[in-house]
């Protein structure tokens, strides 16, 4: 079941200072997330993806086009009760602590008492700021302020949550524990919406994605089906070898590398891989992997957009600023 | 309801928290002590020095605090990017508005508090003032209370679309000229041109009449009363009505401009 439905959105923007002509930073957006789906929004700087979940939020109002989530139309507000926002670069109230943000944020979806103090704990704890919770915000770092930023995006057990690029500004040890939190949350059922640049989280953790360019959806569907097409042959690793066995199997195989002892062949179809695998069953070598070669999310992802045509909206958008 | 108490809640733990407050409350403390030392050095009548000192200070800063903080409420909100996560919550764009103000509307009820308690305090030390005076300082109070409400919302509209230095000069502006209310309608009816007299006509209503909270004369908080009543001799009695109709003026006043602010508030893209 569809849980967000966006159809043919647009989105405007005026720039300039005297004359304001319109630049369009959302093209006729058609998208649905699927209820339970963990869902990765791509795109290269200024695609729109922020614009989108604005738009979805109803911080924007659109140009034109409709969205709605949980089967009501964005602006509703008590299907807000039932959602969580992390914004871009989330920026809170300086003076206040985590735990009072925290408290203040469980107060506007009518959370009091020992409920909401439980809540409070264990999300602070659950972002890992828990030596923190009582220091104001003002003295935070930016992955400090994030971490706070997802923390006040869950106070209400939300069924959906949207997060604007979740890992940005957390170092290795946050991004783990933001994959973590989205692994747990989509095992609870939950449905997360998350924009990011950092591919290989994504293809951790996700079960489909859009791809958005210059404000159009190049493309949406399953990682495995985007990622699929392109398998391109298989990498063997083998222990042991040197001497005579390289020279065979340079007979056999496109590509031998030797490191560390190990050898690592490349063949492109399967009846080399038969043969090389023979060869290596023959002569005892130890197997260590077989594993296909497919693109990554991130040459994908480069080659999608570097391919998609120019001029896809006024030159007008380079003009910002 | 409760997000707009929440709002509020919050509102006031900023406010509480905010610089601006403590340097001005600082500064009106200052300000009250020097004059004190000075009133020391003039002949007796040490009560009128101190209410003339402390309803001016409360009169002052009050409106000091509504403008300064009032006009940063929506405005950092918006510039500072929380209205994003606030927003995206089930909170209407108009308990937005409601909840900031009451919140700061707050802030002022308490820091008046203290200020009057202060006030009465140092009457009572001084000695020798009628027992009404300590009442008529606080019907005082309560008239600049109400008219801080006002100014508070008017802060709060202009800075639901415009930069802190523009709301700041609006709103004081509005301050001004609205104590000259009751002089425009004068100048009004004297004039000889028709299209002056207009003019004169809707300003008189558009702009709120400060001077409407000044029914009670500062002159004669202090005069001695007959038979323990509001009205004090030679001077002006204070009538029911006229207070309930003061009310009334702020209420509707304040319940417009909130309105509009909302309504602009409202129709905002937040990019
Ligand atoms: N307030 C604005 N006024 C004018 N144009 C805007 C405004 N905000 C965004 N845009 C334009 O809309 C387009 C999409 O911006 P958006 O912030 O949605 O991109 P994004 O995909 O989130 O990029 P990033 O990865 O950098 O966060 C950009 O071309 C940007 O220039
Ligand atoms: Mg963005």
């Amino acid at each position: 079941m569809p849980i967000v439905e966006i159809e043919n959105l647009t989105k405007d923007f005026a720039v300039g200072f005297w004359k304001k002509r319109p630049v369009r930073a959302l093209d006729r957006l058609n998208l649905q997330v699927n209820e339970g789906e963990t869902f990765g929004f791509l795109g290269p700087n200024g695609a729109g993806k922020s614009t989108t979940i604005k738009l979805l939020m109803s911080l924007l109002r659109p140009t034109s086009g409709a969205a709605r989530i949980l089967g009501k139309p964005v602006s509703s507000t008590a299907m807000h009760q039932e959602i969580g926002y992390l914004p871009e670069n989330p920026y809170f109230y300086d003076y206040l602590t985590p735990v009072e943000l925290l408290t203040y944020a469980g107060k506007l979806f009518g959370l009091d008492g020992d409920e909401l103090r439980k809540r409070t704990k264990s999300l602070i704890d659950d972002v890992g700021l828990g030596h923190a919770a009582n220091r104001q915000l003002r003295k935070f770092s930016k992955g400090m302020v994030q971490r706070v930023g997802l923390a006040q995006a869950l106070i209400n057990e939300p069924k959906i949550v949207f997060l604007d690029e979740p890992m940005s500004g957390l170092d290795p040890l946050g991004r783990m524990d933001v994959r973590r939190i989205i692994l747990s949350l989509k095992a609870r059922g939950v449905t997360v919406f998350f924009s990011s640049h950092i591919l290989p989280d994504v293809e951790a953790i996700c079960d489909r994605v859009a791809i958005l360019n210059k404000g159009q959806l190049q493309e949406a569907g399953k990682l495995a089906d985007i990622l699929k097409v392109g398998v391109t042959g298989h990498e063997i690793i083998v222990a042991g070898g040197g001497g005579d066995v390289t020279d065979e199997l340079r007979g056999i195989c496109e590509e031998v590398h030797l490191m560390d002892d190990r050898l690592h062949l490349r063949v492109k179809d399967k009846e080399r891989m038969e043969r090389a695998l023979r060869f290596v069953f023959d002569r005892k070598l130890g197997l260590i992997s077989v594993n296909p070669i497919r693109p990554s999310l991130e040459e994908h992802f480069q080659s999608m957009v570097s391919a998609a045509p120019d001029g896809a909206r006024p030159a007008a958008a380079e003009a910002r600023n | 309801m409760h997000r707009i108490l929440a709002i509020a809640g919050n509102t006031f733990r900023e406010t509480v928290r905010d610089k601006i407050l403590y340097n001005l409350i600082l500064f009106a403390l200052v300000m009250i002590f020097s004059a004190l030392a000075l009133g020391q050095l003039s002949l007796g009548n040490d009560n009128k020095v101190i209410v003339d000192l402390g309803l001016g200070a409360i009169s002052i800063f009050g409106t000091m605090i509504a403008i300064f903080i009032g006009i940063g409420l929506v405005y950092k909100e918006i510039e500072k990017r929380t209205v994003y996560a606030l927003l995206a919550k089930p909170v209407r764009r108009s308990e937005l508005v409601v909840g900031k103000y009451l919140g700061l509307v707050f802030t002022l009820l308490v820091n008046l508090a203290v200020m009057t308690v202060g006030l009465e305090l140092a009457l009572w030390y001084t000695g020798g003032a009628d027992p009404m005076s300590y009442l008529r300082v606080l019907a005082v109070v309560a008239l600049t209370f109400l008219s801080l409400c006002l100014v508070t919302a008017l802060a709060l509209f202009f800075s639901t679309f415009s930069t802190p230095a523009l709301s700041a000069l609006f709103t004081l502006f509005l301050w001004i000229i609205g104590h000259f209310g009751n002089d425009l309608r004068n100048f009004g009816e004297l004039t000889k041109s028709e299209a002056m007299q207009w003019l004169c006509r809707i300003l008189y209503y558009v702009i709120p009449n400060f001077s409407n909270f000044q029914i009670l004369d500062w002159r004669y908080v202090l005069q001695p009363s007959s038979e323990n009543t509001w009205t004090i001799p030679y001077a002006q009695t204070v009538d029911p009505g006229m207070v309930a109709g003061v009310v009334f003026y702020c209420i509707v006043y304040v319940a417009l401009a909130l309105s509009l602010g909302i309504a602009i508030f409202r129709s905002r893209d937040f990019k």
